[in-house]
């Protein structure tokens, strides 16, 4: 923790500053205001979803649920990353989300941005009432406890066939044209294409979200819980907030993949899908918001060309690229990277 | 002196069959700058966590003003002025001094409860922030991560975070912790400069400190106040002699 170098109180530190270092830092406002900045990276990325459209329109199916699982790992992103929260029943309010807009398509109503928007308020609402077992716990407690949460939601689903369709999936599951205008396609074109917008948005709004005061303080809680108190903050106040936040985001992604591929499972309330998503974050990276997105990128296209090359054995090959990114790259990928860069920027 | 800013009553706390705090009464009156002092173990940072609500007292009072916060949450009582420091840093590693005294000053002001406006929006926040920084004399690193801070500076960043709550008593739990003795005084100075609307009760090993910069010294002994008075009384004090200090009072005596 204390660098060697100039480990001590120096002289200059309680004195007025030496000049080399007084007009040095910049003035604090600017500097805030910078880091927030759009950089080159984020743009490139962007323009990089564009380019399924170009590249591979026959795969705009799997990219339309490649951008409907990065928005769900954006999700826990904002809990795990940054709060510190670790979930593995994040499922729970993806599954809300899902069965929220089948159902509301199944009774006639297949309208699919209002869907979007009744989704994300139950699992906000379901969201904010389990945040309040969530904010009493840390660590290992909530891995336990969420996964509780998840498998009791999946089992009550199961039971309630009269609602849900129990094991056989919920029936009767369409959607109307976007804007009553553009049909979902054979392709996946106009999918991908919604599901990339609502990523974009609800990513605009996460990216704000966390280069506000109040993620100022999330970040606080994720560096360190304990001093928060001491500087007047009500921890627990700001972890419910987050967790409803990140529930109704769960509750979209939800939404989009039921609207989407027009059936709803039981498996997505599963405990697969929990762990699935967790393992994209870790692998892309945390607490980055492009960790979700990445992860989720690189882990399906994965899974897909190798269930192409072996469905028997497809397992062993994502086995092995999970031991090799947390082996060689600790913070994920985009950990990974952003050293790469730090260390070439040290050397020019 | 006039009013009383921060009093303990009969203050217990016991683990197990270990006391910790036993009958401990305290006061300080508004404005004061008071040294606690005792051996290693004798209760002197348990005395600050129940202070501050960290931990519950067995039993006892303590009162803020005239108010009794003995059921409030440690936040509830920073809001009310009563705010504290650590001995071993308890920092944001990896968010800059400025962010986060602007945090500090985000929860003070409730701009925390925001998350549509940008951070670089809170003009007065970052503005009272920077100030703060600026009377330590952090401005100059106060853009790196916490983490690659100078381990003194670290310190006075401890203060700076409990600055920005608008403290009106202030328990510095061994501010210059881990800093090298000729640097403390410089730490201290700090200190003294303080408003004197500001309450501080110290906890500090080096007498000449205590002696410099305390106008009374509190003697804490297996969790009991031994005896309170005037440094120099302390010095004084055969049973503070006996019990504690022989060998470092002769040292301040000295220098």
């Amino acid at each position: 923790m204390i660098p060697d170098s100039g480990s001590r109180l120096s002289g200059a530190i309680m004195r007025p500053q030496d000049p080399a270092s007084a007009g040095a830092p910049a003035a604090p406002r600017d500097y805030l205001q910078a880091q927030i900045r759009w950089r080159w990276g984020e743009i490139v990325f962007w323009a990089a979803t564009l380019l399924p459209f170009v590249l591979t329109p026959s795969y705009l199916v799997l990219a339309s649920q490649i951008a409907t699982t990065a928005l769900f790992a954006l999700s826990l992103d904002l809990i795990l990353g940054f709060c510190g929260i670790v979930s593995l029943g994040h499922a729970a309010y993806f599954g809300v989300g899902a069965y929220t807009a089948g159902l509301l398509s199944k009774w006639g109503y297949s309208e699919p941005l209002s869907g979007l928007i009744v989704a994300a308020l139950a699992a906000g609402i379901f969201g904010y009432l389990t945040s309040f077992i969530i904010a009493r716990f840390r660590h290992l407690a909530l891995i336990m406890l969420t996964l509780g949460l998840a498998l009791l939601l999946q089992e009550i689903a199961n039971s309630a066939s009269w609602l849900t369709g129990g094991s056989d999936g919920l029936q009767g599951v369409h959607t109307w044209p976007i804007f009553g205008r553009f049909r979902f396609d054979l392709y996946g074109y106009t999918a991908y294409t919604y599901s990339l917008a609502v990523l974009f948005v609800v990513f605009l709004v996460a990216r704000r979200l966390i280069h506000s005061p109040f993620g100022l303080a999330l970040r606080g809680i994720r560096e360190n819980a304990t001093r928060m108190p001491a500087i007047g903050a009500v921890t627990r106040g700001h972890i419910r907030t987050i967790y409803t936040i990140a529930a109704a985001i769960a509750g979209i992604a939800g939404a989009l993949l039921a609207q989407t591929t027009e059936t709803v499972s039981l498996e997505v309330l599963g405990f697969q899908r929990s762990a699935d998503v967790l393992v994209m974050l870790i692998l892309g990276g945390t607490g980055r918001l492009y960790g979700g997105p990445i992860g989720a990128a690189v882990y399906m296209v994965a899974r897909d060309q190798f269930s192409g090359l072996n469905p028997q054995y497809w397992y062993f090959w994502i086995g092995l690229i999970l031991i090799a990114v947390v082996m060689l790259l600790p913070g994920g990928i985009l950990g990974g990277l952003s050293s790469v860069l730090a260390r070439a920027k040290d050397k020019l | 002196m006039s009013e009383i800013a921060l009093a303990a009553r009969g203050l217990n706390k016991s683990f197990g069959s270990l006391v910790v705090a036993s009958d401990i009464e305290l006061t300080l009156p508004a404005g004061a700058r008071y040294a606690l002092i005792g051996p290693n173990g004798s209760g002197k940072t348990t005395l600050i966590n129940l202070m501050t609500g960290m931990l519950r007292p067995d039993s006892g009072r303590i009162m803020l003003d005239d108010a009794d916060i003995t059921e409030l949450a440690p936040e509830q009582r920073v809001k009310r002025g009563l705010v504290r420091t650590f001995q071993i840093n308890a920092l944001f590693p990896h968010l800059t001094a400025l962010e986060s005294v602007t945090l500090a000053v985000c929860e003070r002001t409730r701009a925390v409860r925001t998350w549509w406006r940008k951070v670089s929006a809170y003009r007065l926040e970052i503005d009272e922030a920077y100030a703060i920084l600026s009377a330590l004399s952090l401005t100059a690193v106060c853009h790196r991560p916490v983490r690659e801070m100078a381990y003194g500076q670290q310190r006075l960043l401890e203060i700076a975070l409990a600055m920005a709550t608008r403290p009106r008593v202030l328990l510095l739990d061994e501010p210059a912790a881990g800093v090298p003795r000729e640097d403390s005084a410089e730490l201290f100075k700090a200190i003294a400069g303080l408003s004197r609307e500001i309450t501080v009760l110290f906890i500090e090993h080096d007498m000449e400190l205590v002696f410099r910069f305390a106008s009374r010294v509190i003697v804490l002994v297996g969790g009991r106040v031994l005896v309170e008075g005037t440094p120099h009384e302390i010095a004084a004090d055969p049973q503070v002699r006996a019990v504690y200090l022989g060998r470092a009072m002769g040292k301040a005596a000295h220098g």
